[in-house]
């Protein structure tokens, strides 16, 4: 009743190429923004930004340039870590080397040298396909992770390879409470998820699907598989790194090659495929899943051994931890495997009939 | 000379034992398509049932013999990984059929968290010893070749041998067997197979408790050797460059991939290494493997991935 489109004309080429045609999904979009500018950082406390949105936030970003790679060019990487790492360490030389810099440069630079990475290790694809590529770009992780580690000059030498960042600013403005890290996550990533919005439904997104669907076909119709490869893993691991150095930055602070092993490889990719593979949208849900589930359950356990009279140990809780997350996920994937973002159009359609289904 | 081909005998047993690994991959997925990312978890899970069994079963049933209390967890162990064989078909992989490879992958990287959880929950999470009296003394052998000779470990030599007494075992199942003609028609054909009566549930089974048994043996061959840990599930991303290097659906493969590896790693690290710095075993074998797929992409013995449209 609420939600249909009924009476809503496309009078205009400009309105049928709208990216929400609906009306009620603009508000409803709006509305979001809204609450996410405005009221979560006047009411959420502290911990709440520090622990749970600001993560959320780089990951989904992370997520987003995952996506375009796997969910809609069809090319799996398992080297999503590796491709954060660069970002994030590429960041760091540019703000350490170079003083004055200012911290979006950094960033857009830590960016830069991901996609020169991306690309690099993306040129396999053209040959190797499916798992076999999937296995091969662990190469990249493997290879990041080692160089981070032992090639002294990318971490200015310091010890274990552990770096970190002063006080950052944003042109002047400082970047130092939750609230003010959270904006500026906010705002890099709202400008990224309407860009990738913008990529996947433009003639490249449709390449990129072409390709995904039938490579042999969509060469056959005239898209180049070079180009349509290489630009997929270009844009991916340019938001991917960004996200790295964002991750670094602003969330961890200081942080060595560990934090972007091959655990965040899974997790992101986790990300993805929970979320739903070939969706912005979904990659906001399955990034905020994944986020959000290991604290639940750190949380959660203890109180519910309380309610038995049970006293858990931290060891017994880390490994039901475990446990858990890993039986979720598989159930997850078991009930709903083309993820949350199918969960979210079949609400939509149910929405549209409601309250009078046929 | 004599140090060179010390180096080649230490890789060809290290990769003897990766083969041991990338065998369990390959048995998977050949008959049931999916790529199992479990394959190290159900390493650490085999070796800690083996590990606590031996130490538990002596103390329930009262006799003391180490013999006997070895073979009794081995076999305990064994009836361990056939129950996890089970439940993985009957809770994950049935409820899954039909869904891309990609999502089975993710489902196996699941049961990877969970048996990880899982086995460090009802066993421990400490460092335990797998004690199944293999010699620690090194050999020299081939004395009057070289100056020197070559030293070995007798440890290595036994694992080795039993590696390749697995390999030759799990050959004649597959050759000379029912099950395993079973096995390879349903590895060739699933529609097929199941058309002319062989039942798939049974046999994605069988195959899993014949992965877990390789799990087990290679758990108990890596524990003796570093001590059965949780480091010992990452073993598995080690065997992994094997597999695709000796592609998806080859056992042969498996074989002379493990070795290829093995000794391109050993020799790499000791003539490469202190060149590049280091600590570089833990990205050569990838980049070997792909380098060599960008020449096959089917592995080296992989089957011809022909594209329709």
């Amino acid at each position: 009743m609420i939600y249909r489109e009924n009476g809503q004309f496309k009078t205009s080429y400009r309105s049928d190429l709208q990216i929400f045609p609906i009306l009620q999904d603009r508000v409803a979009i709006l509305a979001l923004l809204a609450i996410a500018f405005v009221v979560v950082p006047l009411g959420a406390s502290d911990y709440m930004l520090r622990a749970i949105l600001i993560p959320f936030l780089i990951l989904s970003l992370a997520a987003l340039g995952l996506n375009i790679l796997v969910g809609y060019c069809g090319q799996i990487s398992l080297g999503t870590g590796a491709f954060m790492a660069v970002g994030a360490y590429a960041a760091y030389n540019l703000q350490a080397r170079i003083d004055g810099m200012p911290l979006i440069v950094s960033l857009l630079f830590g960016g830069l040298c991901a996609t020169g990475v991306g690309v690099l290790f993306g040129i396999p694809s053209l040959r190797i396909k499916g798992l076999y590529l999937a296995v091969a770009t662990l190469a990249a992780q493997f290879f990041v992770d080692w160089a981070f580690l032992r090639i002294k000059w990318f971490t200015n030498h310091s010890a274990s390879g552990s770096v970190g960042v002063g006080s950052l600013d944003f042109f002047g403005i400082p970047i130092e409470t939750p609230i003010q890290k959270y904006l500026f996550c906010l705002a890099v990533v709202c400008v990224f998820a309407l860009l990738a919005k913008n990529l996947v439904r433009g003639a490249i997104g449709r390449e990129w699907m072409a390709m995904r669907d039938m490579d042999v076909a969509a060469a056959v119709i005239g898209i180049r598989p070079v180009y349509a490869k290489l630009t997929a893993f270009a844009v991916s691991s340019f938001m991917v790194g960004v996200s790295g150095a964002l991750l670094a930055f602003v969330y961890l602070g200081s942080w060595e090659p560990a934090a972007f092993n091959i655990t965040r490889s899974f997790d992101v990719l986790f990300m993805v495929i929970i979320g739903g593979l070939g969706s912005i949208m979904g990659s906001f849900f399955g990034a905020a899943f994944i986020v959000i589930l290991p604290i639940v359950l750190d949380q959660a356990l203890p109180v519910i051994g309380s309610l038995f009279g049970l006293t858990l140990g931290t060891a017994f809780v880390s490994h039901a931890v475990f446990m858990l997350w890993g039986a979720l996920i598989i159930f997850f994937l078991i009930v709903e495997p083309h993820g949350m973002a199918r969960l979210w159009s079949t609400g939509k359609e149910k929405l549209r009939l409601w309250p009078f289904p046929h | 000379m004599g140090f060179f081909i010390e180096t080649l005998f230490g890789g060809l047993m290290t990769g003897m034992l990766y083969s041991l690994i990338a065998l369990g991959f390959v048995l998977i997925f050949k008959a049931s398509g999916v790529f199992n990312f479990a394959q190290g978890a159900m390493v650490l899970f085999a070796a800690l049932a083996m590990a606590r069994f031996a130490e538990w079963l002596p103390q329930w049933l009262g006799f003391e013999s180490r013999l006997l209390a070895n073979l009794l967890a081995f076999v305990a162990a064994l009836l361990v990984m056939v129950a996890v064989a089970w439940a993985v078909e009957r809770f994950v992989l049935g409820k899954l059929v039909n869904q891309e490879g990609i999502t089975l992958l993710m489902a196996t990287l699941g049961i990877s968290y969970f048996l990880d959880g899982f086995g460090q929950t009802i066993f421990g999470s400490d460092i335990y010893k797998i004690d199944v009296g293999m010699p620690k003394d090194p050999v020299i052998l081939l004395e009057s070749a070289f100056q020197g000779g070559v030293m070995i470990n007798k440890e290595d030599l036994y694992a080795a041998l039993i590696a390749a007494a697995l390999v030759a075992l799990l050959a004649l199942f597959f050759q000379k067997t029912g099950t395993g003609r079973a096995l390879r028609a349903v590895a060739d054909d699933h529609q097929a197979a199941q058309s002319i009566g062989i039942p798939l549930k049974r046999i994605w089974v069988i195959v899993w408790s014949v992965a877990g048994f390789v799990a087990l043996v290679a758990g108990v061959i890596w524990g003796s050797k570093l001590g059965v840990q949780f480091s010992l599930s990452l073993v598995a991303l080690k065997a992994l460059p094997v597999v695709i290097l000796g592609g998806l659906t080859s056992v042969p493969g498996a074989i002379v991939g493990g070795l290829v590896i093995g000794v391109g790693e050993k020799i790499s690290e000791v003539y490469l290494g202190p060149a590049l710095g280091g600590g570089i075993e833990i990205w050569f074998a990838y980049v070997l493997a792909l380098l060599f797929l960008l020449v096959r992409p089917q592995g080296l013995f992989g089957e011809k991935i022909i594209d329709r449209v």
